[in-house]
């Protein structure tokens, strides 16, 4: 009997701290410069990682009051999140497929988007280079373990168009050797950086100083190679709407596009609507 | 607390009979999810068995050197995330692992294969059956064993003809259970096995995994899913409840 009570006591507690937990974010969104901090939702591609963190600190550091919270993750998952009406502010994706889909969703307004980077792939392999691989068409050799970003994520989406311009065989012989199918392209390069797999796709942003001690770089000649657009935008229903803006423009800013060049992203193809 | 108990699951329902175009779906990596799950959980059961059993009752009847250490590892897995037993099988059995790079001088690679899908289930699995069978076999009188010694049973005989028929029903309920637990597994499987259909894409990796690209998959993936477990449940509910109870008196024995 007196283990209920104990358990009821505890019950009340937990509602008490339920309820004390939303309480506590609406406040937050209190404008900056109260004592609160606002926090501003980023739903980023993971290939942005280190290149946002940094961003975010400096960003940060200009307006006092605000802190960045980031979602990093395939910009795929990312937008299936944001169609299931996951609140946020801002979303920065590394193709326009995916934005696209969610300006379909009605969460992205048609026309707000902005290129703000671009990236290229290359080719992956741990340090020692186990399969031995010197080229893009050694990755259809037989037994070369291969891991790529599933389908959806846009490193893959990239992946396929250049392996779309390769003859029919090495196409065939290519996807035979896919062993793991990952959900972002930072997991492609964990994978390849603990030595589980001969190679892997990923972005050459994605090479950051930590990695390319443990990995080999292949690069994929540019006459092959795909210009991977990235476009940023805030969202319809963002939160912190005037923030939103303003990390935005930041983010266009020549100061964050030499951090951005800085890990490895190259200009925008066209600084306008996609 | 019921009520947040329940209206999880008759949302996952609801949502899912409200799905558009259920019927027309891609069916292709379901099926290719359902069967790769089944046969494997299936090859990790039997694993379980044949290798938890002798363990459980070696745990229960004899006494040596380590015993509480490795009741400790052997109970681990139950209570450690499973992304935790992942990585932990990773660095064991991965290409660079303590196992790993023996095994890769015979040309064998666990990473990304079958193999690794199964080692995750057995992994995190097989605590969950060894536990019930050690604590059933702890359960039954040394009488047995030793009036079985007395009429001249050999030792196999007595583990084969006498503790096993006594515990059947909780070796089966823990066998469930661990089934069920193999069937979930998804932490260890997306680190160790990877994410391929076909090959290493089992139910729980389908569900995650077509979040992003087809929510009906998702969706018809859970519900099977959640089918599978309510029928575990009701398995171990229907063995709790026949009779006779484990604890009776066993007619061979007179």
């Amino acid at each position: 009997m007196k283990a209920k009570w104990v358990f009821c006591l505890f019950l009340v507690w937990g509602l008490i701290g339920c309820r004390a937990g939303p309480s506590g974010d609406a406040a937050s969104d209190a404008p900056a410069g109260g004592r609160r901090r606002t926090e501003l939702t980023v739903f980023a591609a993971a290939s942005l990682t280190d290149a946002f963190n940094e961003l975010a600190a400096t960003f940060a550091a200009q307006n006092p009051g605000v802190q960045v919270v980031f979602n990093f993750a395939g910009s795929s998952q990312l937008a299936a999140q944001l169609r299931e009406g996951v609140p946020a502010d801002l979303f920065a994706s590394a193709n326009t497929t995916q934005m696209q889909a969610v300006i379909e969703a009605g969460r992205v307004a048609a026309g707000t988007d902005v290129l703000f980077v671009s990236n290229r792939l290359t080719v992956i392999v741990p340090a020692d280079n186990p399969a031995n691989i010197h080229a893009l068409t050694d990755l259809a050799q037989p037994g070369v373990q291969l891991i790529l970003a599933v389908a959806g994520v846009p490193v893959r989406a990239y992946t396929d168009e250049i392996v779309a311009t390769m003859p029919a065989e090495f196409q065939q012989r290519f996807y035979a050797n896919l062993v793991s199918e990952e959900d972002n392209v930072r997991q492609v390069a964990a994978k390849i950086a603990l030595g589980e797999a001969d190679a892997g796709i990923v972005y050459t942003s994605d090479v950051t100083p930590d990695l390319a001690r443990r990995v080999q770089q292949i690069p994929i000649p540019a006459a092959q190679n795909v210009i991977a657009a990235y476009p940023i935008a805030p969202l319809a229903d963002a939160p912190h709407p005037e923030l939103a803006q303003r990390f935005l423009d930041f983010i266009l800013s020549p100061a964050a596009q030499a951090v951005l060049a800085r890990w490895g992203f190259a200009p925008p193809p066209a600084n306008e609507n996609p | 607390m019921a009520l947040f108990l329940v209206i999880p699951f008759i949302a996952l329902i609801w949502r899912a009979a409200t799905l558009e175009g259920a019927l027309a779906l891609n069916q292709l990596p379901i099926i290719s999810a359902v069967t790769l799950s089944l046969g494997t959980t299936a090859i990790a059961v039997v694993l379980m068995v044949i290798l938890g059993t002798p363990l459980a009752y070696i745990l229960s009847r004899h006494r040596f050197p380590l015993q509480r250490l490795i009741t400790v590892f052997v109970e681990l897995p139950i209570v450690m995330p499973p992304v935790v037993a992942g990585l932990a099988l990773l660095s064991a059995f991965g290409r660079r692992g303590l196992v790993g790079i023996p095994l890769a001088h015979l040309n064998i690679t666990i990473p990304f294969t079958l193999a690794a899908v199964v080692l995750a289930q057995l992994f995190v699995a097989s605590p969950f059956y060894i536990r019930a069978a050690q604590s059933r076999f702890d359960s039954l009188p040394r009488e047995y064993e030793d009036a079985a010694a007395v009429d001249g049973a050999s030792r196999w005989a007595i583990f084969w003809r006498v503790m096993l028929p006594q515990s059947a029903r909780a070796l089966l309920t823990g066998l469930i259970v661990g089934w069920a637990r193999a069937l979930g597994e998804f932490g260890a499987t997306m680190l160790f096995a990877g994410n391929l259909q076909g090959r290493t894409q089992t139910m729980p990796l389908l569900v995650y995994g077509a979040l992003e690209q087809d929510l009906r998959v998702t969706f018809v993936t859970a519900l099977i899913l959640l089918a599978l477990a309510v029928l575990a449940f009701t398995l171990t509910r229907w063995l709790a409840g026949i009779s006779p109870p484990d604890g009776d008196t066993p007619t061979f024995l007179g």
